[in-house]
């Protein structure tokens, strides 16, 4: 794992591919075969560019995917323009794969759990968490609306092939910690702008034993890294998980044994503790025992978003709040990734325990991650969150304190009702 | 596009991120002329109601990080935005920027040069950013073709828009 070979990386490989070249290297301007294409609310923005570039038809009808997710239902009459506007493009265009309201769930969620992106695949979406489907070994990125509107038109996008920072993790991830802590642990390291323009690419034994949800965690927070795509080779787990779901044909490729790397980031999770991201970054990375010392009074915690909210997150998290209650004066807010996962979690009885607990469980959205929904944040207010951006005015008020945190300690806060350390609670 | 912009400056700070460009609540307006009253409302809250057409903002590290919203290229370009320069850009923002066709110029040590107020003058073909007032400048490397071809044309909707009305065209049938 040197990473001073002539080999080419996994995304080079997938990129040579998407645009039929037998090698690709970075820096190189190369023009990929897109094999999905992905839109949110965002996409309303396509919608005119598409119509302006004089386009009569979208490419591919089963190649395009919309997922409405971030005003579920409309909470505003702009969000309802921009859910008509998609329903009607969607409709002229007769596109198939539409997730309307009551089907509906986070994008990169539904993209995964559905099986739109699978190894080998260019995968792109008009979010910047798109970064989250490379985990099935595919290179996706997020992209504007603008050139969504050129994906549409042509089925391709000019893409700059990004060098690639290797993240090779070892060690065993102790009682209680994650993948989240894992993921905060490596932007602790490599920052907010130490992948900008890159591909992150993650191997090493740690890697490997990741069930698909985690990795999901872990290349979901590569965009907050900075980088263009992040992504985790295909192997077994890959392959069991989308062989049931899989929509087209896979593609899988591994990086050469000699591929030539960028950066090398050697990372041992071995006695490694829960980690947090404390305002106002992701990077802002401290050991969460120490944090939780400083006993941080919250007002909100938010146990949702796309880093973080598939059925095995809310079962962790019930885990950790089986016999407790939230704090009084803590508004503790659940929001599945996604209407399957509400269902599987109301089937699991999991609805009820939080609901009973004292939480709010809503619907499956964007929810409170975003500061443009619900569960906004008044001035000075302080929130603990398993999502994945704590910048300043994330979730409402420019001033508010988010603490990222791993599923179950979000849970723990909310039962503390402080910044808390879950391994602490009996 | 012009081969040389000259504009007033503004100056933002690093890792400025679209939420502090765009704030989340105003994500569901559309009209860039809507949208730029709104903008830089939490990182230079004085902009929205002074800058003008022309005028040249200049970022230090990471400008436009976080979110993918193509609001704030936008409502940059509706206020008439003539060029961004930063030390570096965040991804998503850079390339939303030259797809609209409003030039993202990435220069390495751009933003110590500056402070607001003062006149920049940018030579793309020269590849320089100059402090009018001091008389210092910074290089940078051209564009690469493809992105200047962008923004020749005036950005991808153009582009593709002539693209689609070749292959359309008898005479090339
Ligand atoms: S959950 Fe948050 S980060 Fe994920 S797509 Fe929605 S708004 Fe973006």
């Amino acid at each position: 794992m040197t990473g001073n070979g002539h080999g080419a990386t996994l995304a080079e490989k997938i990129l040579a591919r998407a645009s039929g070249l037998e090698r690709v290297v970075p820096g190189q301007i190369v023009d990929g075969r897109v094999d999905l294409a992905m839109m949110h609310e965002q996409g309303a923005q396509t919608v005119g560019p598409f119509h302006e570039m004089g386009a009569k038809k979208v490419w591919d009808p089963d190649r395009v995917v919309i997922a409405i997710d971030h005003w579920v239902p409309a909470s505003t009459e702009g969000a309802a323009v921009l859910h008509r506007i998609l329903r009607k493009f969607a409709e002229e265009q007769h596109l198939p794969h539409f997730y309307d309201v009551g089907r509906h769930g986070i994008c990169h969620q539904i993209l995964a759990e559905d099986g739109w992106v699978v190894q080998g695949d260019l995968a792109v979406g008009t979010d910047s968490h798109t970064n989250m489907l490379g985990a099935m070994g595919a290179v996706a990125a997020g992209i504007g609306p603008t050139e969504m509107a050129a994906v549409l038109a042509l089925g391709r996008i000019w893409l700059k092939v990004p060098p690639t920072v290797h993240v090779h993790v070892r060690g065993t991830l102790g009682p209680g910690v994650t993948a989240k802590d894992l993921v905060l642990r490596v932007l602790g390291e490599i920052k907010t702008t130490g992948a900008t323009y890159k591909a992150v690419e993650f191997s090493g034994p740690t890697i490997e034993r990741l069930s698909m949800p985690e990795r999901f965690t872990l290349c979901n927070m590569t965009t907050e890294m900075g980088a263009k795509c992040g992504m985790i080779a295909p192997d077994a787990t890959t392959a069991d998980f989308l062989r049931p779901i899989a929509k087209h044909a896979a593609h899988p490729v591994r990086a050469d044994a000699d591929a030539a790397y960028e950066r090398v980031v050697e990372i041992d999770v071995d006695g490694m503790p829960p980690m947090v991201a404390c305002p106002y970054s992701p990077d802002n990375v401290r050991p969460l025992p120490e944090v939780a010392n400083e006993h941080i009074k919250v007002d909100q915690v938010f146990l949702g978003s796309c880093t973080n909210a598939r059925i095995e997150d809310l079962r962790e998290g019930a885990a950790v709040l089986r016999g407790h209650k939230v704090a009084p004066g803590v508004r503790f807010i659940v929001s599945p990734a996604s209407t399957k996962i509400y269902q599987q979690a109301l089937d699991e009885g999991l609805i009820k325990e939080y609901t009973e607990a004292g939480a709010v469980f809503t619907n499956s959205s964007c929810s409170a991650c975003f500061g443009g929904n619900m569960g906004i944040l008044a001035p000075d207010e302080v929130c603990a969150s398993s999502s994945n951006r704590n910048f300043p005015g994330r979730m409402g008020a420019k001033n508010a304190r988010i603490y990222l945190l791993s599923p179950a300690a979000t849970v723990a806060s909310a039962i503390v009702g402080e910044v808390a350390d879950h391994r602490s609670l009996n | 596009m012009r081969d040389v912009i000259e504009g007033r400056v503004w100056t933002l700070g690093v890792d400025v991120d679209t939420d502090q460009i765009i704030s989340g609540k105003y994500l569901t307006i559309i009209d860039p002329q809507e949208l730029k009253k709104h903008v830089f409302e939490i990182a230079l809250p004085e902009f929205a109601g002074a800058a003008q057409a022309g005028d040249i903002v200049i970022a230090g590290e990471n400008l436009g990080c976080g979110s993918s919203r193509e609001h704030a290229p936008a409502a940059l370009k509706a206020i008439g935005v003539s060029a961004i320069v930063a030390d570096s850009f965040a991804r998503i923002f850079f390339r939303n920027s030259i797809n609209l066709g409003l030039p993202a110029i990435e220069v390495r040590g751009v933003r110590e040069l500056f402070e607001q107020g003062d006149t920049a003058r940018i030579s793309m073909s020269g590849g320089t950013v100059t402090n009018v007032r001091t008389g210092r400048s910074v290089h940078f490397p051209p564009l690469p073709a493809h992105l200047l071809e962008l923004l020749e044309v005036g950005g991808l909707v153009e582009k593709v828009r002539l693209e689609l009305a070749h292959a359309d065209s008898p005479a090339t049938a």
